[in-house]
C-alpha cells in the first residue's frame, strides 16, 4: 500500500488534493482501491490541517490514520518540521512548496506556478508535483478526476496546473 | 456507476434511489453533509420529496458521535447503543458501499407490513461519514425493481377516520410492547429476504445479522461492529500467517440481536473478545453484555473479555488490535480500557 500524507492550512485545499488523488487512482482499473480522508474535526481557515490518501491493489480495510507515509506533501513551508522524517517509510520523500532547496526535501515552487496560472491555492499544483515525483498516478489520471470532481469553470486551469507542475518537477 | 463518495454522500445517494416522499432532517456534525446533499437533490428536482424539520422517521441514518460531557464531536458508539431499548432496528455499516446498500434495504425491511418498525443505520462518525472511497451507485430502474412503492393504512383519510398517536393505559399498553418485540423478531427473516432480493438485482451479497471471517476453526475470535472490523481482519490475517488460529465476527445488526447466530459461530472457540466504542458506566460495554448473554443462553462457558476503545474518536491502532488478540489468548480482566491500566 502507498500512503500519502498531506499537510496544509485550512482553506488551501489539502483535502481536495487528497480526494482527487484517491479518485484518480481508484478509477484506473478494477484492481485499484483508495481511501481519502481529512484529519477529522472542526475546520478553521488558516489552522494546520492534515489529509490522507491510501492507495492499494486490494480493498483497503485499515481506516486508521497513516503512521508511516511514502510521501508527505506540504502545501505551506512553515508546516515543515524535522520530526516529520519519523513519519516516512524508508526511501519516502517529503515534497514542499518552497523556493529554497534543502537536503531533507524535494523543493517545488508551487506559489510561483499558481500565481502564473492565477490560481488562489496551490493544492492541484502540488498534486501535479507529487505525480511528477512519484508516478503513483499519471497526469491524465488526474485530469480525469478533475473533470469528475471539480466544478466546470475551474477545471481547465487546474488541469493545466497538474500538467505543468508534473513537467517542471521532473526537469 | 462508480463514484468517489464519502459515507455521508453514499447514504444520501441511497436515499435518493429509495424515492422517499418526505425527508425530515436536521444537520448535526458529522452527518451535516447528508442533509446538505439531500436538500440539493430536492432543490434541483432529482429527489421529489418534501423537506421538513420535524422528527418522525421510519428510516434514520445516525452518524455515530460521542455524547457530552465533556463536549466532543468525534465518533464513538455510545449514542446509538444507549438507544437499543427504544424499539428501532439497528444496523452498523463498515464502508460507504454498505452504507448506500443499507439505505435501500432499510426501507424494504422497515416498510414490510409484518415489521413496520423504524430502522436506524449507523455510520461511524468521520471514519466512515467523512472518508471517500469508490462506491457503485445503482441505477434508478434497478432500485425501483428492488423497492416497491410504500403503501400504508396509517394515513389520514376522511372516508375511513382512525385514531393515531393515542395514549394506551395499563389495559392495552403491554400488548403494544409485546407487538413491538414480536415485530423486531419478525424482522430477522425479512432481512434475509431483502438481502436475497438485493443480491439478485445488484449482485452484492450480505450475510444477515453477523459477518464472520475465519471463525470456523478459530481458537480466539474478536467480536466487534462498524468500521474497526476491517483493521481487525487485517491483523487477524497477520496472526494467521504466524500460526495463530484467530477469527473476526462483525455484528451487523444489534437489534434484532443475533443471539443464536453469535453462539453458533463461536461455540468451538477457546475465548472471545468484544471490542466496542462504548461503556455502560458501572457495568461493562453494552455489546459485551449482549454477547455474554447470548453465550449463557446457549449454555456456552467460554471466557469473554471486553475491550473498550475509540471513545471520543480516539484512534484504535494496529498494536491495540494485536494486543487484544494476545490478551484474549492469555487471559485478562473481564473489562479492559484500551490505553488505560485499570486500578484494582
Amino acid at each position: 500500500m502507498k500512503e500519502i500524507l498531506w499537510l496544509g492550512r485550512g482553506g488551501q485545499g489539502a483535502f481536495t488534493a487528497a480526494k482527487l488523488l484517491g479518485a484518480a487512482y481508484a478509477a484506473k482499473s478494477e484492481d485499484s482501491y483508495s481511501l481519502a480522508f481529512p484529519s477529522f474535526g472542526p475546520e478553521r481557515r488558516g489552522a494546520p490541517v492534515r489529509a490522507f490518501t491510501k492507495l492499494d491493489a486490494k480493498p483497503i480495510l485499515d481506516r486508521s490514520e497513516t503512521e508511516l507515509a511514502d510521501y508527505i506533501v506540504i502545501l505551506d513551508e512553515t508546516l515543515f518540521s524535522t520530526g516529520l522524517s519519523k513519519l516516512l517509510k524508508p526511501g519516502g520523500k517529503i515534497i514542499v512548496n518552497t523556493k529554497s532547496d534543502k537536503p531533507e526535501w524535494v523543493a517545488f515552487d508551487g506559489d510561483t506556478l499558481a500565481k502564473n496560472l492565477r490560481l488562489p491555492v496551490v493544492n492541484t499544483v502540488m498534486l501535479g508535483a507529487l505525480s511528477g515525483v512519484s508516478d503513483v498516478v499519471s497526469v491524465s489520471d488526474l485530469e480525469t478526476a478533475i473533470d469528475g470532481y471539480l466544478s466546470p469553470k475551474i477545471r481547465e486551469k487546474n488541469k493545466q496546473a497538474v500538467a505543468q507542475a508534473a513537467e517542471e518537477v521532473r526537469s | 456507476m462508480k463514484q468517489y463518495l464519502s459515507g455521508d454522500e453514499a447514504f444520501a445517494a441511497g436515499i435518493r434511489l429509495a424515492r422517499p416522499e418526505v425527508v425530515s432532517a436536521y444537520p448535526i456534525t458529522p452527518q451535516t453533509i447528508v442533509v446538505e446533499r439531500l436538500s440539493d437533490m430536492v432543490e434541483d428536482g432529482s429527489l421529489d420529496a418534501e423537506f421538513i424539520h420535524v422528527e418522525s422517521e421510519h428510516v434514520m441514518m445516525n452518524a455515530n458521535r460521542s455524547t457530552a460531557l465533556p463536549w466532543n464531536i468525534y465518533g464513538d458508539q455510545r449514542d446509538s447503543l444507549a438507544l437499543l431499548d427504544t424499539g428501532w432496528i439497528q444496523a452498523y455499516a463498515e464502508n460507504a458501499q454498505e452504507a448506500l446498500d443499507l439505505a435501500l434495504m432499510s426501507y424494504y425491511i422497515a416498510e414490510k407490513k409484518d415489521v413496520s418498525t423504524p430502522f436506524m443505520v449507523n455510520l461511524d462518525g468521520f471514519i466512515l461519514t467523512h472518508t471517500y472511497e469508490e462506491v457503485d451507485v445503482p441505477e434508478q430502474a434497478d432500485a425501483d425493481r428492488f423497492l416497491p412503492k410504500y403503501e400504508t393504512e396509517n394515513c389520514f383519510d376522511f372516508e375511513h377516520p382512525k385514531n393515531m398517536a393515542f395514549s394506551a393505559g395499563p389495559d392495552t399498553n403491554y400488548i403494544f410492547k409485546y407487538k413491538e418485540h414480536a415485530a423486531l423478531l419478525r424482522a430477522v427473516p425479512v432481512i434475509a429476504e431483502a438481502e436475497e432480493k438485493f443480491a439478485l438485482i445488484f449482485g452484492r451479497k450480505y450475510t444477515g445479522l453477523i459477518d464472520t471471517y475465519n471463525t470456523e476453526d478459530a481458537d480466539y475470535i474478536l467480536i466487534t461492529l462498524g468500521t474497526i472490523a476491517g483493521l481487525s481482519r487485517e491483523i487477524a490475517d497477520k496472526l494467521r500467517a504466524e500460526g495463530k488460529k484467530v477469527g473476526v465476527l462483525r455484528i451487523r445488526y444489534m437489534r434484532p440481536f443475533p443471539t443464536v447466530e453469535i453462539a453458533e459461530a463461536v461455540k468451538n472457540a477457546k475465548a472471545v473478545a468484544v471490542l466496542e466504542k462504548d461503556i455502560s458506566f458501572g457495568a461493562a460495554g453494552t455489546v459485551y453484555t449482549n454477547v455474554t448473554s447470548a453465550l449463557q443462553q446457549a449454555g456456552l462457558n467460554i471466557p469473554a473479555y471486553n475491550f473498550i476503545g475509540g471513545l471520543g474518536g480516539r484512534n484504535i491502532s494496529h498494536a491495540d488490535i494485536t494486543d487484544i488478540f494476545e490478551k484474549t489468548e492469555h487471559g485478562t480482566e473481564r473489562v479492559n480500557f484500551i490505553g488505560i491500566e485499570v486500578q484494582k
